[in-house]
């Protein structure tokens, strides 16, 4: 009895370690950059280095709003990402409602085949996107990033919506039907409130997909006021490759990864659960 | 069945996917196939196969997908080691399990690009945090210009991709764990057999259709790898780490080739495909052999 249980100690132990471990290989650079962005420079440049900030400081999210009209990058990202995430989603559900119920190998097949257009390499997209983008006269257009987000989200939306709704009971929508509802109206009615949690994971996933898009928003995004937060950033660096701000950097890495460490710790077992099914599309 | 109300519904969904992948893959397909000058803008020369001919004899095409080819290889092996053992890890039960899971998480929420700066920073030449720490423990004598050298520079993009993306490997591998029945567990341990003899012998193969998933997901993202050497290296030094995609961007973007670049990217869109494809089917067939 006393064997086993030193035998389970010494087990919690080691699991208790090797977690620790985990998560400080998983938090480790997220944290570095927020202590970074805390330093004064002559510590940011001290070696060896120094590895708590002291004293505390603000100066480089100070100088950093000054140089960097970083509020608008934050704004740009937080309006494209949620219109695409909306159009995304009112164009899923229908979808996801028509195959949901749809009998035998149809609904497979379709389902097989956006899960292949989710693995398309985007760098194959790019340029013809761009001559649209172009043509359209969009660049710099909050548009030229919500569609393209919109259709690139859409085989995930689909795969989590429509697993919602096929485990809704048959018998909802005889009842519905009955009652003289059409399809839209008995899935904005009856179906989308029920699915309500699978519906909030999936705009919750997209999204954060489109807030963390680079090589679109790099490419279509050339003024300064128009780029959305991630193709910001990566202006934030200075004239050279040497004379990097780093103390701004980091304050910056901090400001566009905060919002998402929020949203994370807010929902996380909806995150969870719902990257666990839509983990397909990465 | 196909009823019209289903096409309708679908309606939507295929128009968007038509606009924004379909015309477009169909459009890199066709630039591919001619020279593409900028005048007044864009005129079209027919080249039949020459775009694709040209790479044979292009050795920055071939150095990009051999450094394509080792990023891909060394960052997937990694990820799907890691991912089983965190998946392992953090299957068991123990408390706060809820919190470590969605903390383990965050890497793979982060984005990419901005995260890809983070990483520079601690792989810093002269001020990073990397060569400080293994100069205290005494594993370097002088600091190490990680980014500035080419072998250093691809395990700094490793690294990167490593911490990004092991937990989206660690999170297919739970929900194929918690997808093996209890029972199973509890028979083998009737059996006898080891906690090793378990995983190996039991575990493992039942989780063979979420490694298939993974690794398939994994190999194709890393291959198409876009963000992380654009904002860590650029693909340098002397483009030892320029990707299948950053050649492509850099031939539309730097170059202005614009039929080359197509050329590139399809090219290394078919290359990716039957990549997959063959290893899904020795995988599948290596499992096939095992049960």
């Amino acid at each position: 009895m006393n064997r086993t249980r030193l035998i389970e100690g010494r087990t919690a132990l080691l699991v208790t370690f090797a977690v620790g471990l985990v998560l400080a290989w998983s938090l480790a650079p997220a944290v570095w950059q927020a202590l970074t962005a805390l330093k004064p420079d002559v510590q940011i440049t001290k070696v060896p280095t120094s590895y708590l900030p002291h004293p505390v400081t603000m100066q480089h999210f100070a100088s950093l709003w000054e140089r960097k009209p970083l509020g608008l990058y934050l704004a740009n990202s937080a309006w494209i990402a949620t219109w695409a995430t909306l159009l995304c989603v009112a164009v899923a559900a229908p979808a996801a409602t028509a195959l949901a119920r749809l009998p035998g190998r149809g609904r497979e097949g379709v389902l097989l085949a956006l899960l292949m257009l989710s693995l398309f390499p985007p760098i194959l997209l790019l340029f013809p996107l761009y001559e649209g983008v172009r043509g359209l006269g969009w660049i710099n257009h909050p548009l030229a990033l919500v569609l393209p987000y919109a259709a690139l989200n859409l085989p995930l939306a689909v795969w989590v919506l429509e697993s919602a709704l096929r485990a809704l009971p048959a018998e909802l929508d005889e009842a519905a039907r009955l009652d003289g509802l059409s399809t839209l109206r008995r899935l904005w009615r009856i179906h989308l409130p029920l699915a309500l949690p699978s519906l909030a994971t999936t705009c919750i996933l997209v999204f954060i997909f489109c807030w963390n898009e680079f090589m679109l928003a790099l490419t279509f995004m050339t003024r300064d006021t128009s780029k959305t937060i991630t193709g910001g950033i990566a202006s934030v660096s200075g004239a050279s490759l040497y004379e990097i701000p780093w103390g701004q950097l980091s304050a910056a890495i901090v400001i566009a990864t905060l919002p998402l460490i929020l949203l994370v710790l807010l929902f996380q077992r909806r995150i969870v659960s719902g990257l666990t099914r839509g983990a397909l599309k990465g | 069945m196909w009823t019209r109300e289903r096409l309708l519904l679908l309606l939507p969904a295929l128009l968007l996917l038509a606009v924004v992948v379909a015309l477009p893959v169909l459009r890199v397909v066709q630039l591919s196939l001619y020279h593409v000058e900028l005048h007044q803008g864009i005129v079209l020369r027919w080249a039949g196969a020459a775009q694709f001919s040209r790479t044979w004899l292009d050795t920055r095409w071939w150095a990009t997908l051999l450094n394509t080819a080792v990023f891909t290889c060394c960052s997937v092996a990694l990820e799907m080691v890691l991912g089983v053992v965190f998946a392992l890890l953090l299957h068991r039960r123990f408390r706060g399990r809820g919190v470590v899971r969605s903390l383990v998480m965050l890497p793979w929420v982060l984005p990419t690009a901005v995260m890809a700066l983070a990483w520079s920073w601690i792989f810093n030449d002269s001020f990073g945090v990397l060569n400080d720490l293994l100069g205290r423990v005494g594993i370097l004598s002088a600091p190490v210009a990680w980014l500035g050298a080419p072998h250093t520079a691809m395990i700094t993009l490793v690294v990167a991709d490593v911490w990004k993306t092991t937990p989206f490997v660690m999170l297919i591998v739970l929900a194929g764990l918690q997808g093996i029945p209890e029972q199973v567990l509890e028979a083998a341990r009737v059996d006898g057999l080891t906690a090793g003899q378990r995983l190996w012998k039991v575990v493992l193969p039942l989780l063979t259709p979420s490694l298939l998933v993974a690794l398939a997901f994994r190999a194709i993202q890393a291959y198409g790898a876009f963000d992380l050497p654009y904002v860590m290296t650029g693909g340098g030094p002397g483009g030892t780490t320029e990707t299948v995609s950053l050649y492509a961007y850099h031939n539309y973007f730097r170059y202005l080739d614009f039929g080359y670049g197509s050329a590139v990217a399809v090219q290394g869109a078919v290359l990716a495909g039957l990549l997959v494809a063959s290893v899904l089917h020795v995988a599948r067939r290596l499992g096939a052999k095992r049960t």
